[in-house]
C-alpha cells in the first residue's frame, strides 16, 4: 500500500475528476466537498511521499511493473517531492477558496469547472512526478488544454485571450515534442535517467544541440519568459478569479521546474553550463525580463494585470538565477519556486476577493479597503512585503540567496536588476496601500471615518485560504533554513 | 548539395509543412485559418515521427508471421519497422484532436460574442 503512494497522487484526482460530472448531474452541491476530498487525499499522499523521500531518498515507481527504459517510470527525488507538496497544497487552498467566487462569476458551469480544475491539477502533478520525456509532454498538454478552457470562461474578452494562449502554447508544446523526437533519434530512449546515461557520449552531436534549443524555446513559451510573455497578461487578467489563482502560481513555476530538470538532469551541467554559452544568455534574458516586467507593471491601472507583470518579472528571477549556475543561486531559485508559488497565490486570492466584493479589479477599487476589509488587506500587506523582500517574510530569503549567488560570480547586472525590481515593487505596492488608506482624499475619509457598519469582509471560505497563505509566507520565511537543509540542499545539482 | 536534400527528403518535407503551418498561425488574421495552420504544424511533427521509424530495405510490420515457436521472421530487429514512434504519435494525435476541439469551441464563443472571426475586427469591437 505504502509503495503505491506515488501513483495515488495522480490517480486520485484523475478518477475523482471523471466522477465529478456524474455527481454534479445528480446533485450539484456535492461537487465542492467532492473536490475538497480528492485534493485533501492527494495532498496527504504527497506529504507522505515527501516525508519518505526525506527519510529514505529517491523513490522509483514503475507503472504496471514494467521496468524502465521500456515502461513509464515515476521518479520522486527531493525536488519533485517539494514541487508535489507545493502543487497539491496550492490546489487545495484554491479549491476551498473557489466556492463563492464561482457562484458569482460563472453560475451554472460550476460542475464542469471543477471537472476541468481537477484535471488541471492532475496535469501539474503529472509533469512533476514523471520520469519519462514523452509522458511529460502528455501531462504538459493536459495542463495547457485545461488551462485554455478555464481561462476561456472568464469575463468579457477572455475567449480571445485564451485563443491567443492556445496558438502560443501549441507552438511551445510542439517544439517540446520535436525536441523529444530529436533526442529519440539520437539515443533511442525516452526515459530521463536512461537519457542522462546515454547522452554524455554524443554531446557534440548537432542533433542534440538542436534538441536542446527546441526544449529551451518551447519551455520558455510555456513559462512566459520575457519576449515570449505576450499571452500571459491578457489570459490571467480575464480568467475567473479561481482559475487565475490556480494557474498563475503553478503554470509558470512548473515550467521553471521542467527547465531545471532538462538542464541539470536530462543534460548534465558539463553540457549546459560548460559547453554551451546558454548560461550567460539566460542571465541576460532574466535581467531583461525583470526590468521589462517591473516597468510594465508600473504602467498598469488594473490590479490583476499588474500582478501578471510581477509574475513575468519573477520568472526573470528564476531564469536568471538558473543561468548564474552556482549552487547558492540554484538554491535560491528552488526556494523561490516555493516562495513565488505561495506569494502569487496570496496576491491572486486577494484580487479575487476584491473583485468578488466590488465587481472589479481596478487599482481605484482599492479605495478605503483597509477599513472595509481589514483581514484581507492584512494578508495582502504580508504578501506585498514578501514580494518586495522584507526580512521576516519568505520573499527576502530567496532574493538573498539569488543576490549572494550573483555576487559569487560577479554578475553585478543581475544584482542591479534584482534591486531595481525590489524598488519598483515598493512603489507598486505602497501606491496601493495609499489608495487603500485613502490618504489622497482626506475630506472623504473623515465622512466615512467612524462608520462601523462599513466593514464588508469577504466570506469565510475565501478569507481563510488567503489568511493561511499569508501565514505560510511568514512561516516559510522563519523556517527557511529547515527547508533548505532538509530538502533543497539535496535538490541542487552538482555544479 | 542536391544529394544532401534528396537523401534526407523526409526532413525537408516536414520542415516545409511546418513552416507553412507556422506562417498561417502568425500571418493570417482569420481565426479559423490560424487553427488550420496550427493543425498543419502539428501534422508536420507527426510526419517527422512516423518517417523516423522507417528502415532501409525490406522492413515490414512487427507482426509474428508464424506465431508460437516460429517467430524467427520478427526476431531480427532489422527486418521490422520501429513501432514506438507510431505508438507515441497515437497519443500525440489524441492531444492534437483535443487541442483542435478546445480551439474550435473557443472560436464559436468568440463568434457568438462579436459576430466575426477576423482578428482586427474583433479588436476593433473590443474597444
Amino acid at each position: 500500500m505504502i509503495d503505491q503512494l506515488p501513483v495515488f497522487i495522480i490517480v486520485i484526482p484523475l478518477i475523482f475528476a471523471f466522477i465529478t460530472p456524474l455527481l454534479g448531474w445528480w446533485k450539484e452541491k456535492l461537487c465542492y466537498p467532492w473536490v475538497l476530498l480528492s485534493l485533501s487525499l492527494s495532498t496527504l499522499c504527497s506529504v507522505f511521499v515527501l516525508n519518505r523521500v526525506i527519510n529514505t531518498g529517491t523513490i522509483h515507481y514503475y507503472l504496471g511493473s514494467w521496468t524502465p527504459p521500456w515502461g513509464i517510470e515515476y521518479v520522486i527525488d527531493h525536488l519533485n517531492a517539494l514541487m508535489l507538496v507545493i502543487i497539491s497544497v496550492t490546489a487545495l487552498l484554491v479549491a476551498i477558496y473557489s466556492k463563492k467566487s464561482l457562484e458569482q462569476e460563472i453560475p451554472g458551469k460550476i460542475v464542469y469547472f471543477y471537472t476541468i480544475f481537477l484535471l488541471q491539477v492532475v496535469g501539474f502533478l503529472g509533469i512533476v512526478i514523471t520520469g519519462d520525456m514523452f509522458n511529460l509532454y502528455v501531462f504538459l498538454e493536459i495542463t495547457s488544454l485545461t488551462g485554455y478552457a478555464l481561462i476561456a470562461v472568464g469575463e468579457d474578452g477572455a475567449p480571445l485571450a485564451s485563443f491567443r494562449y492556445i496558438i502560443m502554447g501549441t507552438v511551445g508544446a510542439c517544439f517540446y515534442l520535436l525536441a523529444v523526437g530529436y533526442l529519440y533519434i539520437a539515443t533511442g530512449s525516452l526515459n530521463i535517467a536512461d537519457l542522462a546515461r546515454l547522452l554524455p557520449n554524443i554531446y557534440s552531436s548537432k542533433v542534440i544541440l538542436v534538441a536542446f534549443a527546441f526544449f529551451f524555446v518551447g519551455i520558455a513559451i510555456k513559462m512566459a519568459l520575457f519576449p515570449l510573455h505576450v499571452w500571459l497578461p491578457d489570459a490571467y487578467t480575464r480568467a475567473p478569479s479561481a482559475a487565475s489563482a490556480l494557474i498563475a502560481p503553478l503554470m509558470t513555476k512548473v515550467s521553471v521546474y521542467v527547465m531545471i530538470r532538462i538542464m541539470f538532469t536530462v543534460f548534465k551541467p558539463s553540457f549546459t553550463i560548460d559547453m554551451l554559452p546558454i548560461a550567460d544568455i539566460m542571465v541576460w534574458l532574466g535581467i531583461f525580463a525583470i526590468i521589462a516586467g517591473a516597468v510594465m507593471a508600473l504602467a498598469q491601472t488594473d490590479f490583476k494585470r499588474m500582478l501578471c507583470y510581477i509574475v513575468i518579472a519573477e520568472i526573470g528571477y528564476m531564469v536568471g538565477g538558473t543561468g548564474l549556475a552556482n549552487s547558492i543561486a540554484i538554491k535560491g531559485v528552488i526556494l523561490h519556486i516555493l516562495n513565488d508559488a505561495i506569494m502569487t497565490l496570496g496576491l491572486f486570492t486577494v484580487a479575487g476577493i476584491v473583485s468578488y466584493q466590488l465587481r472589479g479589479h481596478k487599482l481605484s477599487d482599492f479605495k478605503d479597503l483597509f477599513k472595509k476589509m481589514p483581514f484581507t488587506m492584512a494578508a495582502f500587506v504580508v504578501t506585498a512585503l514578501s514580494i518586495i523582500g522584507v526580512p521576516p517574510t519568505c520573499g527576502f530569503f530567496s532574493k538573498w540567496y539569488l543576490i549572494q549567488g550573483a555576487v559569487t560570480v560577479h554578475c553585478w547586472a543581475f544584482v542591479a536588476a534584482l534591486l531595481f525590481s525590489s524598488l519598483v515593487n515598493i512603489i507598486l505596492f505602497f501606491r496601493i496601500f495609499e489608495i487603500g488608506y485613502g490618504f489622497h482624499e482626506p475630506g472623504e475619509v473623515h465622512v466615512h471615518g467612524g462608520e462601523k457598519a462599513f466593514i464588508m469582509e469577504a466570506p469565510m471560505t475565501m478569507l481563510i485560504p488567503t489568511i493561511i497563505t499569508a501565514l505560510c509566507i511568514i512561516l516559510i520565511g522563519i523556517y527557511n533554513q529547515l527547508i533548505i537543509t532538509n530538502i533543497i540542499r539535496f535538490a541542487v545539482p552538482e555544479l | 548539395m542536391f544529394d544532401f536534400i534528396i537523401s534526407k527528403y523526409n526532413y525537408w518535407f516536414y520542415i516545409i509543412l511546418m513552416m507553412i503551418g507556422f506562417y498561417a498561425m502568425i500571418g493570417k488574421r482569420n481565426l479559423v485559418k490560424k487553427i488550420i495552420g496550427m493543425n498543419i504544424f502539428q501534422t508536420a511533427i507527426i510526419l517527422f515521427y512516423v518517417s523516423i521509424a522507417c528502415k532501409k530495405g525490406a522492413a515490414t510490420l512487427p507482426i509474428l508471421e508464424h506465431a508460437h515457436g516460429h517467430g524467427e521472421h520478427a526476431i531480427e530487429v532489422s527486418s521490422y519497422l520501429n513501432p514506438l514512434p507510431h505508438v507515441l504519435m497515437l497519443t500525440a494525435i489524441v492531444v492534437m484532436v483535443a487541442t483542435l476541439g478546445v480551439a474550435l469551441a473557443i472560436v464559436i464563443k468568440i463568434y457568438r460574442r462579436y459576430g466575426t472571426l477576423e482578428e482586427d475586427e474583433i479588436i476593433e469591437a473590443m474597444r
